[in-house]
């Protein structure tokens, strides 16, 4: 992995009203959100979204409800494909690759692409099936490699500890907070070159939110992270970047450390603040 | 405050006004309509079993009678008239009698009265003379009652009943094969006849004994001992032996065939065509309801005409059963059946094979008619699963196909068995559209045996709900059946709760197989 990156380059798309948006290189980039237009039936929920998220970095979405901020983390693995209503424009690159290309098949961009949502969805099997559901679709594996790339999976998601001694027992008697790490052990067995995570600690309670922010930190290293939160010490604590929508648009992108301390724009400080509605 | 109030008053807080007493009040009525019903058609049903004691009535007009008391109803001006069950059909043609009881001038329990049941003219009650030979019965005899050697003389008679009925299997059987495929075996030729002739000897020692009877009022009669299936002493019963005979008796209804124009004998053919022909409508709905709620669900845009399908099937639910029997009949059995006559069996026309109304029919129209139900429930079921649970198989690379399979349909498994249970408890209970597909009076072949195909679609089948209504309509004795019907409604109600709690402890198990509970 690059040691370090460039932090404050001028955005060719960045908006009159906008503040400053941090720029990386395409080729230090993981994805680069262009010109993203994105609608609801018709009503707009995302505007003109353009963004470049950094490789091997935390990268944090923050904003108000209803900003759009889901929305954008949904709108990069095409989980919006499944609702007829959402139409969008402008292109979003994986590793250059425009993510909404027909050659690009949509449930080999998803294994490319996990993600972690808000309330923790094991699926009703054993601990071990759960994690393995991945490696079932591919297939192809032996049930020792298999076995191997389960532990690794549920050790690179700090919960194998807690359950190698009963990985036949049901993912639902786990715990709320060793069930959202079941399921990133669940998203990491695949290997994914990018991991999103919907609010992933907002169901959980305060020790389980410190283990998965942990989790985050230390698997940076292995892959990128994006991260959608209402929290915003979460995101200070976290994330190396953080960006800042409101109603639709981005209004601000910048290092994490930057953003919170010296934004660029009233709105983004009144935010962070806490002095907005 | 008395404890009752007091506790009243917890549950029942003053402020909910008269509204909890009327929901609490209606849910008791219902309770005890409810359990009023089955109580009625269990004691009814069971008590038939009970070998009740019998009477020897002296009557003022100086006839004497023998027989079971049935019921009692009051006349005019503080009259009472009682229902008595005299049986022995074959001397006075009637088995019922009606008496004032003030006409009754002595009522007694003799111990040696006797009631024999048998194969022909229904039910004796009267007194045994003697146990005799068939060559010279003598109907003057003046022997005394011998109760132990016609209990002898019956095990005998049992001895060698199964005798013939092994040497049939065992010998006779074999050979006959052996025949069927080699017509010129000699051997095979001359030891069946000498088998034959051993049955034929055992079969005359068994006729060759018959008993001496003599009713109430002292008319005699010879009955052959090879028709008394049989015999028992109500009077000289201990309560021990009642139960017993009352326990064999529960058990020969529940595993014999029916006798005498389904007044007589037991349902068996009719439970297991209940159950097979149920089975088998859950075998064929599953499949259909499942593919076509995952269709509605999952794969259909959802649109306008979606909507109105989904109506629809819901409106199918409410189709007067016979409707669904009508169809079957023009379209299952005349339609297709006549086709595959046509096709297959044509040299076995005219008489059709699947021309009409069987198995597979009646199957395939109660399937259609509990379609609507699996649909619904299945539907239902699948808009129950958490969108988490697809977006989180998606996630991970699952195709919509792989989500489906893998995720989706097994954790639904429980609400498609609720569509089956509900199926089931509708299905087992319907009678009027079998009526026009492949129901019978009488069938005491079930439709499965040890013949190739083994199970045979084609077949009319005996359905329990068939055979109340039959038995309790189309009998030439309604009185003598009424005992049946109830013991029948109460099997059929058994055997539908049987199959429900089958599915209800296969959809526990799914439901609790991984822990997986639904969450608030």
């Amino acid at each position: 992995m690059r040691s370090t990156l460039p932090i404050s380059i001028p955005s060719r798309f960045q908006p009159a009203a906008s503040g400053s948006i941090i720029d990386f290189p395409a080729e230090a980039s993981c994805f680069q959100v262009e010109a993203l237009s994105l609608a609801y039936g018709g009503k707009p929920a995302l505007q003109e979204i353009s963004l470049r998220v950094p490789r091997h970095r935390v990268t944090a979405f923050i904003g108000p409800s209803g900003c759009g901020k889901s929305t954008l983390l949904r709108a990069l693995n095409r989980l919006h494909d499944l609702n007829e209503n959402v139409s969008h424009e402008g292109r979003i690159l994986l590793e250059g690759q425009d993510i909404h290309a027909p050659e690009v098949a949509v449930d080999e961009l998803r294994r490319r692409v996990g993600m972690v949502f808000q309330v923790p969805n094991p699926f009703p099997m054993s601990i071990y099936e759960n994690v393995a559901f991945g490696l079932r679709l591919q297939g192809g594996l032996t049930r020792r490699r298999m076995d191997d790339i389960v532990e690794w999976a549920l050790q690179a998601a700090a919960l194998w500890d807690e359950v190698k001694d009963r990985l036949r027992a049901s993912a639902w008697s786990l715990s709320g907070g060793q069930q959202q790490r079941l399921v990133i052990a669940r998203s990491l067995a695949v290997r994914p070159e990018v991991l999103l995570l919907d609010e992933p600690a907002s169901a959980l309670d305060p020790i389980s939110t410190l283990k998965i922010e942990e989790l985050i930190r230390g698997l940076k290293s292995q892959l990128t992270l994006i991260l959608v939160t209402h929290n915003m010490q979460q995101a200070a604590r976290v994330s190396d970047y953080t960006a800042f929508l409101q109603e639709g648009e981005l209004v601000e992108y910048a290092p994490t450390d930057i953003l919170f301390t010296n934004p660029t724009l009233r709105r983004t400080e009144n935010y962070i603040t806490g002095r907005m509605a | 405050m008395s404890a009752w109030s007091e506790l009243a008053s917890q549950r029942l807080p003053r402020s909910e006004g008269p509204w909890a007493w009327l929901a609490a009040g209606s849910v008791a009525l219902s309770l005890l309509m409810l359990g009023g019903l089955l109580l009625l058609i269990a004691v009814r049903g069971l008590g038939h079993f009970w070998p009740a004691g019998v009477v020897q009535l002296e009557l003022e007009d100086g006839r004497a009678l023998a027989g079971r008391v049935v019921r009692e109803l009051p006349l005019e001006q503080g009259e009472r008239e009682r229902l008595y069950y005299t049986a022995n059909r074959d001397l006075d043609g009637q088995v019922w009698h009606w008496l004032a009881v003030s006409d009754i001038v002595a009522s007694e329990r003799p111990r040696d009265l006797l009631v024999l049941e048998r194969r022909f003219h229904g039910e004796f009650i009267g007194r045994l003379v003697e146990v005799g030979s068939v060559d010279f019965p003598d109907p003057t005899s003046t022997a005394t009652a011998d109760w132990n050697a016609l209990q002898a003389s019956l095990a005998e008679l049992q001895a060698l009943r199964s005798e013939r009925d092994r040497l049939r299997r065992e010998q006779l059987r074999p050979l006959i094969q052996q025949l069927d495929a080699d017509p010129r075996d000699a051997q095979a030729r001359r030891e069946l006849a000498a088998v034959n002739e051993r049955v034929r000897a055992l079969q005359h020692a068994m006729q060759g004994k018959v008993a001496i009877l003599e009713s109430a009022d002292g008319r005699r009669l010879v009955q052959p001992l090879d028709e008394i299936l049989r015999a028992w002493r109500p009077n000289a019963m201990t309560t021990g032996e009642k139960l017993t005979a009352w326990a064999r008796g529960v058990w020969r209804f529940l595993s014999e065939g029916p006798r005498d124009g389904n007044t007589a004998g037991g349902v068996w053919p009719a439970i297991f065509g209940t159950v097979l022909m149920v089975l088998l409508m859950s075998l064929l709905v599953a499949p259909f309801g499942v593919l076509a709620a995952v269709y509605l669900n999952e794969v259909a845009h959802q649109g306008r005409l979606t909507n109105l399908v989904r109506i629809s099937v819901r409106n199918l639910a409410g189709v007067p059963s016979i409707v669904y029997g009508v169809f079957g009949l023009g379209v299952f059995v005349y339609g297709v059946g006549g086709s595959l006559d046509e096709w297959f069996f044509s040299d076995e026309l005219p008489s059709p094979t699947f021309g009409t109304g069987g198995l597979l029919w009646a199957s395939l129209t109660l399937a259609l008619l509990t379609l609507p139900v699996v649909i619904v429930a299945t539907e239902e079921g699948l808009a129950r699963i958490p969108v988490q649970q697809r977006e989180g198989a998606l996630a991970l690379g699952a195709t919509r196909f792989e989500t489906l399979t893998r995720v989706i349909l097994p954790m639904t498994v429980p609400a498609m068995l609720t569509g089956v249970i509900l199926a089931i408890a509708r299905a087992a209970g319907e009678v009027a559209p079998l009526m026009l597909v492949g129901v019978a009076k009488l069938a005491p072949q079930v439709p499965v045996d040890a013949e190739f195909p083994f199970l045979h679609l084609e077949r009319k089948f005996m359905h329990l709900g068939y055979h109340i209504y039959d038995t309790a309509f189309h009998g030439n004795d309604v009185q003598a059946a009424l005992p049946l019907v109830y013991a029948t409604a109460l099997l059929l109600i058994g055997v539908i709760l049987v199959l429900n709690l089958t599915a209800i402890f296969l959809r526990h198990y799914f439901r609790t197989r991984h822990g997986y509970v639904p969450r608030q």
